[in-house]
């Protein structure tokens, strides 16, 4: 009970009959106060709780990503949830943007968001994805001061279906360290090999600009001249899936290049 | 312990057991028993929640006006179930997430709005306490062996410890995967019901109809 202003009062609400409207419009009343008494209580109670769970679920999510780079173990003996932090940038400027929340940052969402994506004009949606969001996440993976890796969310058309990824740069902003595809349903032994350890392990030490900072990553469509400077910057193909190849190479242009994370990139050699 | 008190505990548990005789709550029977560990996180909250139910509707029912009565049972059941489900989210986060809007569904399991109109309405608050808490029992059994089996059976491990060895890991098992699915927890819970009303032969229904050669 809320409160009780005499022993009479109470006395007579008791003795009130139930079928009086008085009587169920104070029954209501106190009946709700008290449950959103209890209710608001627990909620206000426990909300540090919740949100502690919430930031350590969200640390754990960033860490998964990272960990499931190929090389990384390599890299670093381990990587804890402290070395990874996350960001969101604006792409045209490659600035972070302080006020969105990495984990609460939906990309997919947002491009399809004419609000908060650009339509990405014909001559230069190479990566075939029409829309891209204004801000995109980064993951940034550090030991003490220096940058080990910069992750970015990657994606863009394969043969047939959309390939979505993370490429994995050094703290150079240059050498690869790892690409790899989390979604894509290309053919199932063909293109489908973009997962494949064995194809993945050849990103690893490729450069993605050349001298005059020009995309050059990618995935070669012939037999690469040893000796030609492409050799640092190409893969070797999939057998039979030429096309899912050709749309990596050009998903990693576009995410490289200016409508992509170049100039957030570009900040890194200053 | 009186004996009439021992009886309101007891009964729900084997001769009126809410899920095999009455036949509710089979919603989230067959939702949270892939497992064992959220089937037991899901017998608990359920338990808290009718206990409390019953308890606080018992203590207020001469006062509640038979025009709201329902309203005002569904008022106190699901605040309490939002209190059991934050404070799941606070303690048990990742069984929260399992469990995810299963907590949330207890406000429309049918056993808590049953016992609270049935019972806690027109029994003293000892009486009302000790229903929920038999009652919670009684779903926790069923909940319990039903999600022992589809483990066991599906996953071949028992709270996430390994009992048999799956094949994939080198062992012998091969778990059955229709044991991870709804349907059978269906078949469980129909076994269950035909072996006990084997047992107790008075829970045994009169058919609805009888054909006419049958006479």
């Amino acid at each position: 009970m809320p409160d009780r202003p005499s022993e009479n009062w109470l006395q007579r609400l008791r003795d009130m009959p139930n079928d009086r409207p008085a009587k169920t419009f104070i029954v209501a009343f106190t009946v709700s106060l008290v449950c959103a008494l209890v209710v608001s209580t627990t909620a206000v109670l426990l909300k540090p709780l919740q949100l502690a769970n919430r930031e350590r679920e969200r640390q754990e999510h960033i860490l998964a990503i990272v960990e499931r780079l190929p090389g990384v173990k390599e890299l670093f003996a381990t990587v804890e949830a402290r070395d990874v932090e996350a960001h969101v940038v604006e792409l045209s400027t490659g600035n972070y943007v302080r006020v969105l929340d990495p984990a609460d940052y939906d990309q997919r969402a947002a491009a399809k968001d004419p609000q908060v994506s650009i339509e990405i004009p014909a001559k230069h949606d190479i990566a075939g994805i029409k829309r891209r969001a204004r801000y995109a996440p980064v993951y940034l993976v550090t030991r003490g001061d220096d940058i080990k890796l910069i992750i970015l969310p990657v994606h863009g058309s394969g043969y047939v279906s959309t390939l979505y990824g993370f490429l994995a740069l050094a703290g150079d902003a240059n050498t690869v360290v790892a690409l790899t595809f989390y979604e894509h349903a290309e053919t199932p032994g063909m293109g489908a090999q973009v997962d494949s350890e064995e194809w993945r392990s050849q990103w690893q030490g490729k450069k993605a600009y050349d001298e005059q900072r020009r995309v050059r990553l990618g995935v070669a469509l012939r037999p690469v001249n040893p000796a030609s400077p492409d050799v640092s910057h190409l893969v070797d193909g999939i057998t039979g899936a030429t096309r899912t190849g050709e749309g990596v190479s050009n998903l990693l242009r576009f995410w490289l290049g200016e409508y992509g994370f170049g100039p957030y990139l570009e900040k890194f050699q200053s | 312990m009186s004996h009439a008190s021992a009886k309101t505990l007891t009964s729900p548990i084997f001769d009126n057991n809410p899920i095999t005789l009455q036949i509710l709550g089979i919603c989230s029977a067959l939702a949270v028993t892939t497992r064992l560990a959220t089937a037991l996180t899901m017998c608990i909250a359920l338990m808290v929640v009718l206990t409390l139910s019953n308890t606080s509707i018992s203590a207020i029912r001469r006062h509640v006006p038979r025009s709201v009565r329902l309203i005002v049972q569904i008022t106190i059941i699901a605040s309490l179930v939002i209190v059991v489900d934050q404070v799941l989210k606070a303690y048990a986060y990742a069984m929260s997430k399992e469990l995810s809007v299963f907590v949330g569904l207890i406000v429309t399991n049918c056993i808590v709005l049953g016992r609270a109109e049935t019972f806690a309405m027109n029994n003293d608050v000892p009486a009302s306490f000790l229903d929920g808490l038999g009652n919670g029992l009684g779903f926790s059994l069923i909940l319990i062996l039903v999600g022992t089996v589809r483990e066991l059976l599906g996953s071949g491990t028992l709270l996430g410890v390994e009992v048999f060895p799956p094949v994939s890991a080198g062992g012998w098992y091969e778990p059955i995967g229709l044991m991870l699915l709804p349907p059978s927890a269906f078949f469980i819970i129909g076994l269950l019901i035909w072996a006990l009303r084997s047992w107790k032969t008075e829970q045994v229904e009169e058919p609805d109809y009888r054909a006419e050669a049958a006479r």
